[in-house]
């Protein structure tokens, strides 16, 4: 880590003068093409006889954690590895619907690994690792092999070879998938192998365990402290490293397309620790969702970007115009994607679909309960294709969308709007995806991760399978193979002190006994962050929030209401907990969006944009990962830098005009 | 919309239930059966009562986390969804409507309408797999498997693991789960080697775990969110009577059938 006094992070007034570190991303060097195996051949290795004697805790079972400690476990480690569900099988990864991406080129069409580096460096807007990216289109590859191996029953052509489409706008067609439950048969997968090890011994599986703490000794990740969510019994377990694959956190913001129980809980804790905290503000807001219908809302759904390919997008020219859809004549509708981007009309990039969306809901256009909604509209590609056809491509999504709505898309034009769907921001790790604590590995989605500032579609179950399958096992092992086994007892003080502190935090959340609830909080927190820090922030915005949050935090540990004891399954102790962390680090990306006054991916600075209102990037004061160390004071955390070289893909700005 | 709401409420395994009757007066039909149980937990937890603890996350039918009998069916009175599906909109103003947890003995209440299901995921480690660790497979298209094959491996495997076709089924058996996992593997060429065993081990964990027999009265099949066809019980029974003739015996050992 070197250090240089830099002032340039006082444009944005947070702070005033103050050192910032580079950080070392231990990538390393050579053509690209040979990096990841040269560093495997150079990376040391453990005696197979000696790695029971090891023990790896997983925290995660969902892609990127069940893929690591299943393969952990066949290479012969002590895995212990935990859930917050009741079975590994229910992770998040789950609800993936799209697909996964991989460098197969098996239609001929111009793919390759390069294509896929170059296009996943592109797509996060210049903002990620080259190597790292790199390394992940290289192993795309292999995942589809084990998957297949494994029995995910991907979509096959007639030939019985495996089909693949093109998604999320790239020009070729990569994509591999299982109907639209891509992530269930990968996660499947996973947790069948998982369970073989399961069964064979080495690994041993804690469902419904929450982690609440990292235990750090003489600097090193050394275990975890978890609360059994059943029995409430606040736990100790000891390891020679820890991998976090606990996945994003998108419910920040309260509604999201994620499920009701992810959190930051797990990366949080570690970040106190001493784990810096990657890029926090680059959030990817999805434009293709189910709309808001009332207060009672809990979560958003998900309807597949391939609704885009065949619907077009439109809102009434005239503002609070409340007619029925029908009722309004072609020329008072405006197709605006159509029109503002005539070569990629209805096919742009999510982040640009997700903010005209916004843009025109926020000019009064917006359609639907609380004008929060645009049409998407099939009834041409009826016309054109019949309603037989559409059924056959999009018959489950427009089912689902019927269930929810009530509505019928074969008859009025769906309404949707963008919800908050994926963080690209996480844990920083190194080219080893090990964090700034040794021995503290993350994986898949809740680390900093090789999508920039934006991902693109069906590139995060590329991403956790890569991290967990091909990645993590030789790079824990290279790190194992430095460290002797065991030898830490779980009467170690920093375990005693370390569980003292949870048990202590949970009584607190108990005792507090105030008069709202949990998801009052949680509500008026993610409102908050969705209307300052969601698709588009500016600085008065952020700086509004930055005041707002930590009143609110303080009146939520003054005020919540958390019924029940702590000895029992208590599901709004669970949430207490969640949503404590979430106030924490929500702050925190509200000081990384207001210190970073580019616009990149997903970060939309309204300040800067292009004459036509596109995102303009800022390469010569911002080509860098911010990664954030806990201070111990939550409004001036340290900034650290990460340079980003570009040697392959030279950085462009992006157009879709 | 108005309701009753009959709950079943159990503090733990050890201590009995009762069913209680609330009141939710400000239903929407646009919300989904979980959000109504969400907005009469919050009036709870604000007259200091304890909130109705029920299993769920995704929300969108995949995870398989959310359960819930609801009027003595399981996910409710529509077909082929989840209870996390279910909207309002299908209920009427006035309607009570009674919720219970999936009652089967290899289901132990956990507390109200949360059960323990880790029974599955002993029948899954019984062998419900293909043995084949990271790094050795071979290019994924070296095996071509005939679209209608993989079609009806897809079709097996889109089940979600979440216990209904056992509290739908009399017998409490959980066939149709273990016939659905069985098939999923039994119907690609990776999945033949192991096909027979597989069958036996995991059929024989099911009965460690105090499930009750198939008799084919096809409730399971009726309730299934996934819609899991009968004929993937067929087919595992065929690979039974195959598995016997072969003389393959269960390699799983009783010891382990309760060890989680
Ligand atoms: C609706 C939806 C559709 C998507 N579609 C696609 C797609 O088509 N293609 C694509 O590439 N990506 C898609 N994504 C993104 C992708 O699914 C996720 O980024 C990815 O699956 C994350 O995997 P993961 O292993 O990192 O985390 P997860 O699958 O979220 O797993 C997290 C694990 O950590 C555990 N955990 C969390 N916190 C704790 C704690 N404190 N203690 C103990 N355990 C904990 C959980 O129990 C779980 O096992 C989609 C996402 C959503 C929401
Ligand atoms: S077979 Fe159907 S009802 Fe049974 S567990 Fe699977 S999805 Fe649920
Ligand atoms: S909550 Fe996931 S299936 Fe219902």
């Amino acid at each position: 880590m070197s250090e240089t006094k830099n002032e340039t992070t006082t444009r944005t007034g947070v702070r005033s003068v103050e050192y910032v570190k580079s950080l070392d991303s231990k990538a390393p060097g050579g053509p690209i093409e040979q990096r990841w195996d040269k560093h495997r051949f150079e990376m040391k290795l453990v005696n197979p006889a000696n790695r029971r004697r090891y023990t790896i805790i997983v925290v995660g079972s969902g892609l990127a954690g069940g893929a690591a400690a299943a393969t952990l476990g066949e290479q012969g480690y002590n895995v212990k590895c935990f859930c917050y569900q009741d079975s590994p099988r229910r992770a998040h990864s789950i609800a993936a619907q799209g697909g996964i991406n991989a460098a197969k080129n098996y239609r001929n069409d111009g793919d390759s690994i390069f294509r896929l580096f170059y296009d996943t460096v592109k797509g996060g807007d210049f903002r990620a690792r080259e190597s790292n990216v790199y390394r992940l289109a290289q192993v795309s590859v292999n995942i589809i092999d084990q998957c297949v191996a494994q029995g995910v029953p991907f979509a096959r052509e007639y030939g019985g070879y495996l089909d693949n489409r093109s998604f999320g706008g790239a020009q070729v067609s990569r994509t591999f998938y299982a109907r639209g439950q891509t992530g269930q048969q990968l996660l499947l997968g996973a947790y069948q192998a998982l369970s073989r090890q399961i069964a064979a011994g080495t690994v041993k599986m804690f469902p419904r365990t929450e982690m609440l703490d990292l235990v750090v000794v003489d600097g090193r990740a050394r275990g975890i402290i978890t609360r059994n969510m059943v029995t409430g019994k606040i736990e100790r377990h000891v390891a020679d490293a820890v991998v976090l694959a606990t996945g994003g956190y998108g419910n920040v913001f309260y509604l999201s397309t994620n499920a009701k129980g992810c959190n930051a809980t797990a990366i949080w804790r570690a970040h106190r620790r001493g784990a810096f905290f990657g890029n926090p503000c680059f959030t990817q807001i999805h434009p293709t969702c189910i709309p808001v219908t009332g207060d009672h809302q809990s979560k958003l759904t998900l309807m597949s970007e391939s609704l885009r390919n065949d619907g077009r997008i439109w809102v009434p020219k005239k503002k609070g115009d409340t007619r029925r859809p029908q009722d309004i004549p072609e020329s008072e509708r405006d197709y605006y994607l159509e029109e503002r981007y005539p070569a990629f009309g209805n096919l742009v990039p999510r982040d640009v679909a997700s903010r005209n969306a916004k843009q025109v809901c926020d000019e009064g256009r917006g359609v639907g309960p609380g004008g929060q909604g645009v049409y998407l509209d099939f009834s041409d590609a009826i016309k054109r294709l019949g309603k037989q056809k559409i059924a056959e491509r999009y018959g489950n999504l427009f089912d689902m969308y019927q269930q929810i709505t009530g509505e019928n898309p074969y008859e009025v034009p769906m309404r949707i709007y963008p919800a908050v769907h994926y963080t690209m921001g996480g844990l920083w790790v190194d080219y080893n995806l090990m964090s700034t604590i040794p021995g503290l590995f993350v994986a898949g989605e809740a680390n900093f991760s090789d999508h920039g500032a934006n991902r693109l579609g069906a590139s995060a179950l590329m991403q956790g399978l890569a991290d967990g399958y091909f990645v993590l096992p030789y790079t824990v092992a290279n790190f194992l193979a430095g460290v002797k086994p065991g030898g830490l007892s779980p009467d170690h003080p920093a375990f005693a002190e370390t569980e003292a502190e949870v048990a202590d935090r949970v009584r607190r959340l108990l005792s507090i006994n105030g008069k709202r609830t949990v998801d009052s909080f949680h509500r008026e927190l993610g409102r908050l962050m969705w209307d300052e820090c969601g698709m588009a922030r500016n600085d008065a915005g952020l700086r509004k929030a930055l005041r707002r949050i930590p009143e609110l935090r303080e009146e939520f540990w003054q005020n919540v209401k958390v019924p029940g004891e702590g000895g029992e399954l208590n599901q709004e102790l669970e949430k207490a907990g969640r949503v404590a962390d979430f106030f924490e680090l929500a702050e925190l990306m509200c000081i990384d969006a207001l210190h970073r006054t580019e616009s990149c991916g997903g970060h939309f600075r309204e300040e800067s944009q292009t004459e036509d209102g596109e995102a303009k990037r800022d390469d010569e004061n911002f080509s860098y990962v911010a990664a954030w160390e806990y201070t111990g004071n939550l409004a001036k955390p340290e900034l650290h830098k990460e340079p980003l070289i570009f040697e392959y893909v030279k950085p462009s700005q992006r157009s879709y005009k | 919309m108005k309701l009753t709401l009959k709950v079943w409420r159990q503090k733990n395994g050890k201590t009995p239930g009762e069913f209680k009757t609330y009141q939710a007066d400000h239903v929407s039909p646009d919300m989904s059966f979980l959000e109504m149980l969400d907005v009469v937990n919050q009036d709870l937890i604000i007259k200091g009562e304890e909130p109705i603890a029920f299993d769920h996350d995704c929300r969108e039918g995949i995870c398989g986390m959310c359960s819930l009998m609801i009027n003595g069916v399981a996910h409710g009175p529509k077909q082929a969804i989840t209870t996390c599906q279910l909207h309002m909109r299908s209920f009427n103003d006035g309607d009570t409507i009674t919720i219970e947890p999936w009652r089967a003995l290899p289901f132990p209440i956990i507390k109200d309408l949360v059960v323990d299901r880790s029974s599955f995921d002993r029948i899954i480690q019984a062998g419900g797999y293909i043995s084949v660790s990271t790094g050795s497979a071979p290019d994924a298209n070296t095996i071509p498997v005939p679209k209608p094959d993989a079609d009806k491996a897809m079709d097996a495997a889109t089940c979600i693991g979440c216990g209904a076709c056992v509290a739908a089924c009399p017998n409490g058996s959980a066939m149709l789960f273990v016939a659905a996992k069985a098939a999923h593997l039994s119907f690609l060429p990776q999945g033949q080697t192991e096909r027979h065993q597989r069958a036996v081990n995991m059929v024989m964990q099911q009965d460690l775990e105090g499930f009750g027999n198939c008799t084919n009265i096809g409730e399971c099949s009726a309730v299934c969110p996934k819609e899991i066809s009968m004929d993937t019980i067929a087919r595992l029974n065929r690979d039974l009577i195959v598995a016997s003739l072969k003389g393959i015996e269960p390699t799983v050992q009783p010891a382990k059938a309760k060890a989680s």
